[in-house]
């Protein structure tokens, strides 16, 4: 057992889980393309077919988990917009 | 090696600039030469060369590269014989043109010329991945990854190892470049106390074979200063026997994996654990 260790914990541990976390998404990424920018795309074409939006009202964050990443995809619609909700999600 | 040469080509690679990509070039160059192979270490670094400066060569160079792939200069003319190892030879690269200068077709026809000429041809890579950079691989037989036990460097050398699998000539054939990891400046206390990340880490991570383990030292700064490669300035120093080491491994040589120390022994016993 390191001495040291039971006073303090090395920060290695937390570049090694960082960078295996980075590098399955970028490794995953080069065979990909932009996968990102493509469900940029495809999200807002399809929810600007029902509803009128600004595009620089629109925020999409990514969070790169080890086991579950999330996407989010924020949009501001302005009130009094026709509401469409009759569409069915998959 | 028979006569009727064909080299083996060699990329020193890294993405990340700062790593000892050159130092490691000029290292294993002169290892390979003292241990009897005949070597051109070759600088792709154009407009920042510095291999020529790391072998003590800078007052040497009248041609280069660039020199040589638009017919200024015949090959003969631009390679500097080093004054201490007469089987080690330095093509310098351009240090006035931009990296715009090198072509394709050119670096091929120089490698191809070498290739006839000698034993080991050794590439160093420019930082980055722009045209410096893929064109020192492009030709590779071998690559060696430099990687500094740090997170950005560990990425970096990751993001290379995706160029070397894609562009290429041996991957656009459908084959495989040989990858090898050389982690340098390794501080083996460090490591052990989780400052730093262990060779396994970096092993783990980047999944290529080991080549060697260089330890932080002031030898290396001290044989950069000389303009001298480590393994000919203090063959004894614990970088140059780790360098060794390397250039026997890629020789093909099967000898066990050794981690030098970073000197700070005393301080290694009380606080470390040994090396797993």
């Amino acid at each position: 057992m390191n001495l040291l260790n039971l006073f303090r914990r090395g920060s290695a541990p937390v570049a090694r889980e960082r960078l295996q976390i980075l590098l399955a998404h970028e490794r995953t990424a080069r065979s990909q393309g932009d996968l990102l920018g493509i469900l940029r795309e495809e999200i807002l074409a399809v929810i600007s077919r029902h509803v009128a939006f600004e595009v620089d009202k629109v925020q999409i964050k990514m969070d790169r988990g080890k086991s579950v990443s999330t996407l989010a995809v924020d949009i501001e619609i302005p009130n009094g917009q026709p509401s469409l909700a009759r569409g069915c999600p998959a | 090696m028979s006569q009727g040469k064909s080299a083996r080509v060699v990329v020193v690679t890294s993405g990340k600039g700062g790593v000892g990509k050159t130092t490691s070039t000029a290292a294993l160059g002169a290892a390979l030469a003292q241990h009897g192979e005949k070597v051109v270490v070759i600088d792709f670094d154009v407009g920042l060369r510095n291999l020529d400066l790391v072998l003590g060569a800078e007052r040497r160079v009248v041609f280069d590269l660039i020199n040589v792939i638009h017919g200024v200069a015949k090959l003969p003319q631009a390679l500097i014989r080093d004054k201490r190892l007469e089987n080690l030879h330095l093509l310098p690269a351009s240090q006035t043109r931009d990296k715009d200068a090198l072509t394709e077709d050119g670096v091929a026809k120089v490698i191809a010329e070498l290739r006839t000429k000698f034993d080991w041809i050794v590439c160093d890579s420019p930082a980055g991945i722009e045209r410096g950079a893929t064109l020192a691989m492009r030709y590779a037989d071998t690559a060696i990854i430099v990687t500094n036990p740090e997170v950005s460097s560990v990425r970096d050398s990751d993001r290379i190892i995706g160029l070397l699998d894609s562009k290429t000539e041996k991957a656009e054939r459908g084959e495989c470049v040989d990858k090898h990891l050389l982690i340098t400046r390794y501080q083996l206390g460090r490591a052990n106390r989780g400052e730093m990340l262990s060779v396994d880490d970096v092993l783990e991570i980047l999944s290529i074979p080991l080549l060697g383990i260089i330890p932080e030292s002031e030898d290396v700064l001290r044989a950069s200063n000389v303009g001298c490669p480590v393994t000919l300035n203090n063959a004894l120093s614990a970088p140059a026997r780790a360098y060794f080491d390397a250039t026997r491994r890629l020789k093909g040589e099967q000898i066990p994996m050794r981690v030098p120390n970073d000197g700070r022994s005393i301080f290694n016993k009380l606080f470390g654990r040994k090396a797993a």
